[in-house]
């Protein structure tokens, strides 16, 4: 009975998300490790302030064209499918707020930390799988500098600060974007479109966008660093750990935001 | 003293990689740890580097750094030849300040010479040969001034010559710092020209314990067997 159980449909899907589950649950046990450990470091803080800046401009310039276009993009395409409509039945006035609480409030922060997750946080993770599968890792054991001060604090760092930085000119970028898109599908004036964000747009908004753009960078900058940590066995450990942080970061940014929703807005 | 392994036993997945070995190596001696793929000579290495904890026993050293030249070198590789040896200098908190650039410069070149390899400090690991890599990892290990050094395979996948100069740079810095030495190496040629002592392990076990001559007088099974490279004998590869 048994054995036929697990040639199921059932059994394998189930298989797969128990899983899953276990690796997810390890992920976090892995990035609670490390973050401890990190904490500790922080207390001798020994990370140079250059390195933070070589993290920061990786973090947040590097990236800002990619996800500029993402955001501005996932406005416009929103922008296009609403405003006229919006328009068409009475509701012009209120394009601008709909397309500005969306972006500040949910979009911006997102999409702005998918984009960032798939260009720096798999890059950071491969960078450090790739250094600990050809023993670079042991060798900075070895010469008594620790792994996590030297690797993690200055990502974290600059990821947790960057991200709002990111977050914000990407909003402002989705916002504008909206204005364009809603004056060529629907004619809606720029001073209707722009009289409707400040009225719908408060500061409870955008402090609780950045707040929860904080979380959103130092997730990902931990998550990616926690997972290249844990690559092993050569090149295909790198691709796992790769997968991994890119899995997982999006996974937690999306509970992130959740229980931002819950707690905020709900 | 230099280092003295006692009772060392390390156990994964319940099972024993290394069981109850114990050595000594004096200052300025090289003792070389031989044996067949998966006997268990890097696990000795990482143990005494402090990169695996062991279950039981004990690892006396005289103190002082110990540094180790990893099988692939394992050079930072977005960092020049200079970062790279200057590295511990630059990083870790105790030394940061100690020196200036100009120091740092001088200390560099001093033991970039002294494995052969003057003026390549700009240079990028991916820029250098394998046998140039490792070279510069003795140039990283020896900057901190180590009282243990150890190293894992130094010659595998280098060629003849490559491999002899590797050789004679194992000795030359063991006279220049008269530190205690490990070489864990499965090459004949290694252990003739570079040891003053030899362990050979066999299943975490040391099967065997001498001097070069001693192992190619071949006075046992196990010694017969390596010296010879014979599938036939006591060691049954897996």
């Amino acid at each position: 009975m048994v054995r036929i159980f697990k040639h199921t449909y059932t059994y394998k899907v189930g298989k797969i998300f128990a899983e899953q589950l276990y690796e997810f649950i390890s992920t976090v046990g892995e990035v609670m490790t490390y973050g401890i450990e990190m904490l500790k470091c922080l207390k001798n803080f020994n990370t140079r302030f250059k390195d933070i800046m070589e993290q920061a401009s990786r973090f947040g310039v590097s990236s800002l064209p990619i996800t500029l276009t993402i955001v501005e993009m996932t406005s416009i395409i929103i922008a296009m499918q609403v405003a006229e409509e919006m328009v068409k039945h009475g509701g012009g006035n209120f394009v601008g707020m709909l397309i500005a609480v969306l972006t500040v409030r949910e979009e911006g922060a997102i999409m702005a930390g998918f984009a960032i997750i798939s260009m720096i946080g798999s890059s950071m993770a491969s960078e450090i799988a790739t250094m600990k599968v050809t023993d670079q890792i042991d060798a900075l054991r070895v010469l008594n500098v620790n792994p996590v001060q030297y690797l993690f604090t200055p990502r974290v760092i600059a990821g947790t600060i960057m991200m709002p930085f990111v977050v914000t000119i990407a909003s402002l970028f989705g916002i504008v974007g909206g204005a364009i898109a809603s004056n060529i599908t629907s004619e809606l004036s720029y001073k209707a479109y722009f009289d409707s964000v400040w009225f719908g747009l408060n500061m409870h908004d955008i402090n609780v966008c950045l707040l929860k753009s904080l979380c959103f960078g130092f997730a990902i900058s931990m998550i990616s660093c926690a997972s290249g940590m844990s690559a092993k066995d050569g090149a295909k450990g790198v691709g796992t750990a790769t997968t991994k942080a890119v899995v997982w970061s999006f996974v937690s940014i999306v509970i992130i935001d959740l229980i931002f929703a819950a707690a905020f807005f709900y | 003293m230099g280092i003295e392994v006692k009772n060392l036993v390390k156990t994964f997945d319940d099972k024993k990689i290394i069981e109850d070995i114990s050595f000594k190596v004096d200052d300025g001696k090289i003792l070389s740890i031989v044996g067949f793929s998966g006997s268990g000579k890097s696990t000795v290495l990482k143990l005494i580097a402090g990169l695996l904890e062991k279950d039981s026993g004990e690892i006396i050293t005289t103190g002082g750094e110990v540094a180790m030249v990893f099988q692939y070198s394992a050079l930072f590789d977005s960092l020049n030849v200079f970062d790279n040896i200057s590295f511990a200098l630059q990083e870790r908190k105790e030394l940061r300040n100690k020196y200036t650039k100009k120091e740092l410069r001088k200390i560099v070149a001093e033991k970039l010479e002294l494995v052969g390899l003057s003026g390549i400090e700009e240079k990028f690991p991916s820029e250098l040969s394998g046998g140039m890599q490792k070279r510069v990892s003795f140039a990283r290990a020896i900057v901190t001034e180590p009282k243990i050094i150890l190293y894992d395979e130094p010659t595998a996948g280098l060629d003849p010559i490559s491999s002899t100069l590797i050789e004679d740079y194992i000795v030359r810095l063991k006279n220049e710092t008269h530190a205690a030495s490990i070489v864990v190496t499965h090459q004949m040629s290694t252990i003739k020209r570079t040891s003053d002592s030899i362990v050979m392990l066999y299943n975490g076990k040391i099967v065997f314990e001498g001097t070069p001559d001693e192992l190619c007088a071949e006075n046992t099974e196990y010694t017969k067997q390596f010296v010879n490279a014979a599938i036939e004998g006591p060691m049954k590869m897996k």
